[in-house]
């Protein structure tokens, strides 16, 4: 071919003095680096039959012995619960549930005998259940104080306004401040074992060890130190208006009282939906071979102290043994082999509708 | 005072040399400023504006919400991190850009003029000019301020300017000063000037000004043509003096330079909706929710109350509801999240910079890379379905190549074989010292027939060298500079000159040229100029023997015609020779001359003149005495100039009609070339069943054309078909309100439109656009011809109302700029003609191909990842966000958070963004080549499947299903478990960190799967953000920080007390798997039932790895139509041999003066320049591509003689 060039451009020879590229010519041309041109090297994934399928069955492969695993360990989980709100006439605490008020500084007491048909082996926890209590409401979460809660004096003196309306009484702080805090169980839960010869036998229930270690040795801790005179440190402040006694009095261990008291911290550890449980107490397992709790009948006496049927909720105890995975949980066994069988039965599926009508060779369909 | 005020809306009032008078107006001073901000009202003012962004104000409201306590169910800092996030970025930006306006104001304003104060000139910074004061320019300055040209060097007040910087024109232009300001000349005699200027007030429009000065009694009026303005520069002028009548913010360079029109893309306006949408569902959720609380409150709280009493306000649970629903709105704000917008902004930057770096779009010869002006429209650019193109300077390069040639029966220029052996290309210094050395020429056969001396060829080459309309200049011996008014003839001259015949210079009267190293000077008689009548043009020369000959070069169809019988036999060669180069598309015209005697010459020139003189019908007359001596010529031969496709241009053109994208060619050519064109870039095939041609003058006939095109069209498809369709439909007017979709479908042939401007016109109108929609939109191909640039804009708008079809406009020059900024994209070629089509574009390169590239690669990569990203951007937030949803029915609707309020705060920021913003930069389905090999991977992007209204509700639906998961695996899960020593998992922290690990996991696994290309950022950014949530997780819940803040960071040891129990891990498993499994296998079963061209094509490089294939598309294949185009226009011959163009710069008269050669340019001295003054209104409009300010003004002038319609003046200056 031929050609020849006559430019237009050439006719103003003189007019790129001033044009935008007409100074320094400097070269633009962009770098040529793998960034810049978009071609990092780059893994590009396909989901594909070869890759797809192999995984839903290793997830299925996966998940049904993890759930059958599951599923027989939570059933070897003895759990015994029972459940002693008092609404029923024929409840023991029937009249305890309706006499209550709360200036009764009287404490009612009703004993509930129960019977265990298994021996609970190892440790046993002692669990009370609230329900239809809803301690993740927003207001009730944030009615806390943690600064007073940690032992500053300060925030002790002078509640965070969080706490309104728990916050003072009287121009005087409330120690612990707060609707949680102000709202603590305080029914006290005792057990006793109904020997076969007729004696009842108290069991001896540990109240340590049931909180978080956190809780219990970072954000927990009393103004003043551990060692320090609580009675003398508290001074000042008033307890909370439903408690029958102030913080400094909840127990005579030194190591579990005022706030780094377990069974506080425990109430203080707000459960995330409205029934709930939280540990009471452990029962330690003996040193001989007997088990924990024998075979038997038992009496459960309840210092009935906690009101709860004005919202209509329940109270309950619990015990439960527990294992490696926690106490019983049912679901997650039964999720995970009902998960793990729809991918295997999926992947079945998938494979006779990809063999059936699957595009394996798409090459040829590839036109403009 | 108060009178003054009044006065200056309607008039401006300037005197000359008197600051006193000129101060009472308060007229603005000459001190510019573009920037917005300065360090102190930097901050109130940009927040400011920033806050009239409605998301920006909606997230404030949010933020004062929040600080309402009985409301807040969030920290006040879970919404003001985000929003300081957002605000400053974009103030950091708003500061850089800033600080350059800034700096480029300083620069300009300080800038040193020379201002005459008190009968002396004084040095003055710009800004410190005022109005009235005389300043003096000096050659190659900028003019500081819109002036009133008072005198100049030069004679007769003349001065040049050029106005690239203004409008882009880079041709010069010239300005006259008033006669008798003129004659002031030196400072002291302007120093005593106080004429008064009263003139319109500022206005934008650069081509009028209107005014008048008085002085000494006298009125004269003043035009456009006596003003410099602000942003010219001055050149080839010594000095020169002017008024100053606006300044600064005044001038109209300023007033011109508003904000455009603000672009948005398809996804944005979806976008705003969706987002609206969500407003409507939030508030939605709001209302169950409050309505819950009521209940709520009501049943329950009202019981509840002896452990947790009421907020003080609040004494029913009407009151309670209310407040809940504001809690609400807060903690579920984050389903729309301010995130949204800057990322989105993010990724369109990046987008932006990957077209400015991309190396193939860039062009070595003219060093200019892609740029894409605008940075947030790319994602449209994967959409396109309609391109509008400019023809010169677009498709074309504007260069014309002298390319093959007939002398006397023999064609030159044939190449046998361009395939096999690269053709020599010849070598003219030895032969010839004033040869262009860009001339390319590969046929030696032509230099030999030259060497040799044949008459024939001889001839030829004289008739190119003498017969043409150029302008020569010589800055140097031997350095020739042709100024060609149309690149045609200055092909023609070229190739002349590098054939032995140099044309070296003209004065009125004489042409000069050095033939085979010798000097010949004829004497020019007269020139009987090209118009579109006669198309053809003739000179009539003495050679220094006193030989008279005619020269006349012209369309072969009108030459051809006016031989001498004698020529039949070469004639007729010269014919298949003609249709041979035609069918190349190349441009063609025949040579002939003719013998005068000089009685004939007499004869002849007596009548000519008498019809010169004619004051009626002059036209006529002139053309008839030119018709009387263009008679019984002898035929030279023919040239074929090659009007150089820009390269690429058809494969471009076939690879996005593949992409099934229309492509209009709009142009302001004539017919014949633009068809012509059209077939040579292949937009027209042979293989066409019929391509239409519709020129009709009249409302009527334009209707009737329209109505034969569809009817011939449906009648096709129909017969095609073998149904009876078209019978019935014969006669009858088609049904307009078709929907066009079916019109579509019921279109099987191929065909083609060509329209006329003045056709188009009339289809234009209201009651005919839907049926020329609908009947364009049946053809393959529409060539709009001669069209105004106007109807470029009309005709982008008519697509965009009838079809809403997103369109771009691809164009060079200024007439293109209406159709750019109209469409929803618009290219700017960066060519040779300014850079005004640039300025007002949105993306710009410099060659038609990269378009290709543009549109197939960037274009569907951007709106491939920005629908990935929205769509995975909206799954996220709902999974996120909707867990509170459903947690409200286990909290007491009391808008208790689900996760803990830091995780809320960097959920969006921290954790989740990285990722998706990689795979919103970095994503590719397939690579680049192959989406220009298969380029029906573009139409998912027109046909906008990738996110639309239903991508969407699928994304939120599979969010909300995740939040359900989310929620409700964990809740059955913990609700009765326990950790291994026994205490319960079901307290509210471990809960929030269980399932807040969930999301984060679930969400990472889902960005697993969406991300298709994962590089090394994705990997960085995936594993990162992943590892970053736990690092920052656990540092929060870390016993450091809370000894600090024991009232902040309530959820001290949880990370680790949860994330180290078994059931936790096995929660978080069960969940994912629950989330994925089902969105794996659907996916699965549309890759493997129906997988996407994408798809098919990533499968199969994946399993294939092949080259790119390459060159697909051959040579160009010939065609058999005619190919006659005279590019010429008319306006040359007056004014040569008037001489009234001709100037005399000082650097000219210095190198003429020392030449024997007496040019035209001392003629020129003598005269008067009235024709300068004489170019009227249109010269601006016209003058557009003629890069010489001498032709500008004759052609202007002629084009106000010969047609004076501004509309014919258009039309030339869009060819």
């Amino acid at each position: 071919m031929m050609a020849s060039s006559y430019s237009a451009k050439d006719e103003d020879g003189h007019i790129t003095v001033s044009g935008p590229g007409g100074g320094t010519l400097r070269n633009k041309k962009p770098e040529n680096t793998a960034f810049k041109q978009q071609r990092l090297p780059a893994w590009q994934p396909i989901l594909t039959a070869g890759t797809v399928l192999p995984a839903f069955f290793i997830i299925g492969l996966i998940f049904i012995p993890i759930g059958i695993g599951l599923y027989v360990t939570s059933n070897n989980i003895k759990e015994f619960e029972i459940d002693y709100t008092g609404d029923d006439t024929s409840s023991p605490c029937y009249n305890c549930a309706q006499n209550f008020s709360w200036n009764n500084t009287k404490s009612c007491t009703c004993i509930i005998p129960f019977q265990l048909d298994q021996p609970y082996e190892s440790n046993v926890f002692m669990y009370y259940g609230l329900s239809n209590f809803y301690q993740n409401h927003r207001r009730y979460v944030k009615s806390r104080d943690d600064s007073q809660l940690n032992g500053n004096i300060d925030s002790l003196k002078k509640p965070s306004k969080e706490c309104e309306p728990y916050a003072s009484v009287d121009n005087k702080p409330i120690a612990p401040c707060g609707a949680i805090a102000n709202s603590m169980f305080n029914d006290t839960l005792k057990l006793f074992y109904n020997d076969p010869n007729g004696t009842s036998v108290p069991i001896l229930l540990t109240s340590t060890g049931i909180a978080w270690w956190t809780d219990k040795h970072v954000k927990f801790r009393n103004p003043g130190g551990n060692n320090a005179n609580l009675t003398a440190v508290f001074q000042g402040t008033v307890k909370p208006v439903n408690w029958h006694r102030p913080v400094y009095e909840l127990d005579t261990d030194p190591e579990n009282n005022g706030f780094i008291n377990e069974d506080f911290i425990v109430w203080m550890r707000t459960a995330a939906l409205p029934t709930f449980r939280k540990l009471y107490r452990i029962i330690q397992k003996n040193n001989n071979m007997a088990p924990t709790l024998p075979r038997g009948n038992y009496t459960l006496v309840v210092d009935y102290n906690y009101p709860v049927r004005s919202f209509e909720g329940r109270k309950r105890m619990i015990l439960s043994t527990i294992s490696w995975m926690g106490g019983k949980n049912p679901f997650l066994g039964i999720a995970y082999i009902t998960v793990g069988s729809v991918c295997f039965f999926l992947g079945v599926v998938l494979l006779v509708i990809h063999h059936k009508y699957g595009n394996r060779n798409n090459s040829a369909n590839i036109s403009n | 005072l108060f009178c003054f005020q009044i006065l200056r809306k309607e008039e401006r009032r300037v005197r000359a040399n008197d600051r006193e008078y000129n101060e009472k107006f308060q007229y603005a001073s000459n001190c510019i400023m573009t920037s917005k901000y300065n360090i102190i009202t930097f901050l109130p003012v940009n927040l400011f504006e920033q806050f009239q962004e409605v998301a920006n104000t909606y997230f404030l409201f949010l933020l004062i919400l929040q600080l309402i306590p009985q409301i807040s169910s969030l920290s006040w800092f879970t919404t003001i991190v985000p929003l300081a996030l957002v605000l400053s970025i974009t103030a950091v930006k708003d500061a850089t850009d800033d600080y350059f306006r800034h700096k480029s104001d300083n620069q300009v304003n300080n800038r040193q003029s020379q201002v005459l104060i008190r009968g002396s000139l004084q040095n003055e910074k710009w800004m410190n000019v005022r109005v009235g004061d005389i300043i003096k320019l000096e050659n190659n300055q900028f003019v500081a301020a819109d002036l009133l040209l008072l005198s100049s060097t030069e004679p007769h007040g003349l001065c040049y300017i050029e106005t690239a910087e203004l409008d882009g024109e880079t041709n010069m232009k010239v300005r006259q000063s008033v006669s008798v300001t003129s004659e002031l000349g030196d400072p002291n005699n302007l120093a005593s000037f106080d004429g008064e200027v009263v003139c319109e007030p500022p206005n934008n429009k650069l081509d009028r000004f209107s005014g008048t000065l008085y002085w000494r009694e006298k009125k004269y009026s003043l035009t456009n043509q006596n003003m410099l303005l602000r942003g010219c520069v001055l050149r080839n002028t010594e000095a020169c003096y002017g008024l100053v009548i606006f300044a600064g913010p005044d001038t109209k360079l300023m007033q011109n330079s508003g904000r455009t029109k603000f672009k948005r893309t398809s996804i944005d306006r979806l976008m705003n909706t969706l987002v609206l949408w969500i407003f409507g569902f939030l508030v939605c959720m709001g209302m169950i929710l409050a309505v819950g609380n009521a209940g709520w409150e009501k049943e329950v709280g009202s019981l509840f109350q002896s452990y947790l009493a009421w907020d003080t306000p609040v004494n029913n649970f009407l009151f309670s509801a209310f407040l809940s629903f504001w809690s609400y709105v807060i903690i579920l704000n984050t389903v729309v999240p301010i995130s949204l917008y800057v990322s989105v902004e993010v990724i369109r930057l990046g987008h932006s910079y990957f077209i400015n770096w991309d190396q193939q779009m860039f062009c070595s010869q003219c060093n200019t890379a892609a740029e894409a002006r605008t940075t947030t429209l790319n994602e449209e650019l994967g959409q396109v379905e309609y391109i509008f193109s400019d023809k010169t300077g677009t498709l074309t390069q504007n260069i014309m190549t002298f390319n093959k040639c007939s002398i006397n029966g023999q064609s030159y220029g044939e190449v046998t074989d361009p395939l096999e052996t690269q053709p020599k290309r010849l070598d003219f210094t030895p032969f010839n010292p004033l040869a262009d050395p860009d001339f390319c020429f590969y046929d030696d056969k032509l230099l030999e027939s030259v060497k040799v001396g044949d008459s024939c060829t001889h001839e030829f080459f004289r008739l190119l060298s003498l017969c043409h309309t150029v302008m020569s200049e010589e800055k140097s011996e031997g350095e020739l500079v042709y100024k060609a008014q149309s690149p045609d003839e200055g092909a023609l001259v070229t190739a002349a000159r590098n054939f032995g015949f140099v044309f070296r210079s003209r004065t009125p009267g004489t042409i000069t040229t050095t033939e085979m190293g010798r000097t010949v000077t004829y004497s020019l008689l007269a020139i009987l100029d090209f118009n579109n009548i006669r198309k053809r043009m003739s000179v009539i020369v003495r050679n220094p023997e006193g030989r008279i000959r005619l020269y006349c070069k012209g369309a072969d169809t009108v030459l051809l015609e006016r031989l001498h019988p004698c020529n039949q036999e070469v004639m007729s060669i010269t014919s298949d020779h003609l249709n041979e180069y035609a069918t190349d598309g190349l441009r063609t015209l025949a040579l002939a001359y003719r013998d005068l005697s000089e009685d004939e010459w007499e004869a002849w020139s007596e009548s000519h003149r008498f019809a010169d003189k004619a004051t009626d019908c002059r036209e006529d007359r002139l053309a008839a005495a030119y018709e009387e001596i263009e008679q019984n010529m002898m035929l030279l031969g023919a040239t074929a100039i090659e009007d150089k496709l820009q390269e690429g241009v058809p494969e471009t053109i076939a690879v996005l009609s593949l992409a099934n994208i229309k492509i209009w060619v709009l142009t302001g050519d004539k017919q014949e070339t633009a068809v012509n064109i059209g077939y040579s870039c292949k937009m027209l095939t042979d293989d066409m069943t019929e391509v239409f041609i519709i020129s009709g003058h009249t409302v009527q006939s334009v209707r009737q054309e329209l109505r034969s095109v569809w009817l011939c069209a449906h009648c096709d498809t129909a017969g095609r078909r073998g149904g009876g369709v078209g019978k019935q439909l014969h006669g009858s007017p088609p049904p307009p309100p078709l929907p066009l979709s079916n019109l579509m479908d019921n279109i099987s042939g191929e065909f083609a439109l060509v329209i006329n401007g003045h056709s188009l016109a009339h289809a234009l109108e209201a009651d005919m656009e839907a049926e020329f929609v609908s009947t364009a939109c049946a053809c393959k191909a529409v060539i709009c011809c001669r069209v105004t640039p106007l109807q470029k804009a009309q005709v982008v708008e008519l697509i965009k109302k009838h079809k809403k079809a997103v369109t771009l406009a691809i164009g060079d020059g200024a007439n293109d700029i209406s159709m750019i900024k109209s469409a929803h994209i618009g290219v700017g070629i960066s060519g040779q003609e300014g850079i005004q089509a640039v300025l007002a574009s949105d993306y710009s390169f410099s060659q038609f191909r990269f378009l290709q590239r543009l549109l197939l690669v960037h274009g569907r990569w951007s709106y491939l990842r920005m629908c990935r990203f929205l769509c995975y951007f909206f799954y996220k937030n709902f999974a996120f966000t909707m867990v509170h949803f459903w947690f409200g029915f286990f909290c007491g609707f009391s808008a208790q958070t689900v996760y803990d309020q830091y995780f809320i705060t960097l959920f969006n920021i921290v954790y989740t963004s990285l990722p998706v913003l990689a795979m919103g930069i970095f994503d590719q389905d397939v690579p680049d080549h192959r989406s220009l090999e298969y380029p029906k991977l573009y139409e998912p992007g027109q046909l906008n499947l990738l996110f639309n209204k239903r991508e969407f509700f699928i994304c939120i639906a599979q969010g909300i299903y995740t939040s359900v998961v989310l929620f409700f695996v964990p809740y059955a899960v913990l609700s009765n478990a326990t950790q291994s020593n026994g205490v319960p998992l079901a307290d509210y922290q471990t809960f929030a960190v269980t399932t807040a690990t969930a999301l984060v996991i679930v969400v990472s696994v889902q960005i697993v799967l969406d991300t298709g290309f994962w590089t090394v950022f994705n990997h960085v950014f995936v594993w990162g953000s992943l590892g970053s949530y736990f690092i920052i997780m656990f540092a929060l819940h870390s016993q450091t920080l809370f000894r600090i803040f024991p009232n902040q960071f309530h959820f001290v040891g949880s990370a680790q007390s949860t994330l180290l129990q078994p059931v936790v891990w096995l929660t978080i498993a069960l969940a994912t798997a629950i989330c994925i499994v089902p969105v794996l296998a659907f996916r699965f079963l549309k890759l493997d039932l129906k997988p996407q061209l994408s798809d098919t094509v990533r499968k199969h490089t994946k399993t294939q790895r092949k080259p790119p294939g390459q060159g697909r598309l051959g040579a160009r294949g010939g065609s058999r139509r005619s190919g006659y185009a005279f590019a010429h226009q008319e306006g040359f011959g007056e004014l040569i041999t008037s001489g009234k163009n001709m100037r005399l710069s000082s650097l000219a008269l210095a190198s003429f003066a020392s030449r024997h050669s007496s040019s035209w340019i001392d003629t020129l001295h003598t005269q008067t320049v009235h024709t300068v003054c004489f170019s009227g209104e249109n010269t601006k409009t016209v003058i557009k591509k003629k890069k010489n300010f001498t032709h500008t003004v004759f052609l202007s002038q002629n084009a106000s003689v010969t047609s004076g319609s501004l509309q014919e003046a258009t039309y030339r200056l869009m060819t």
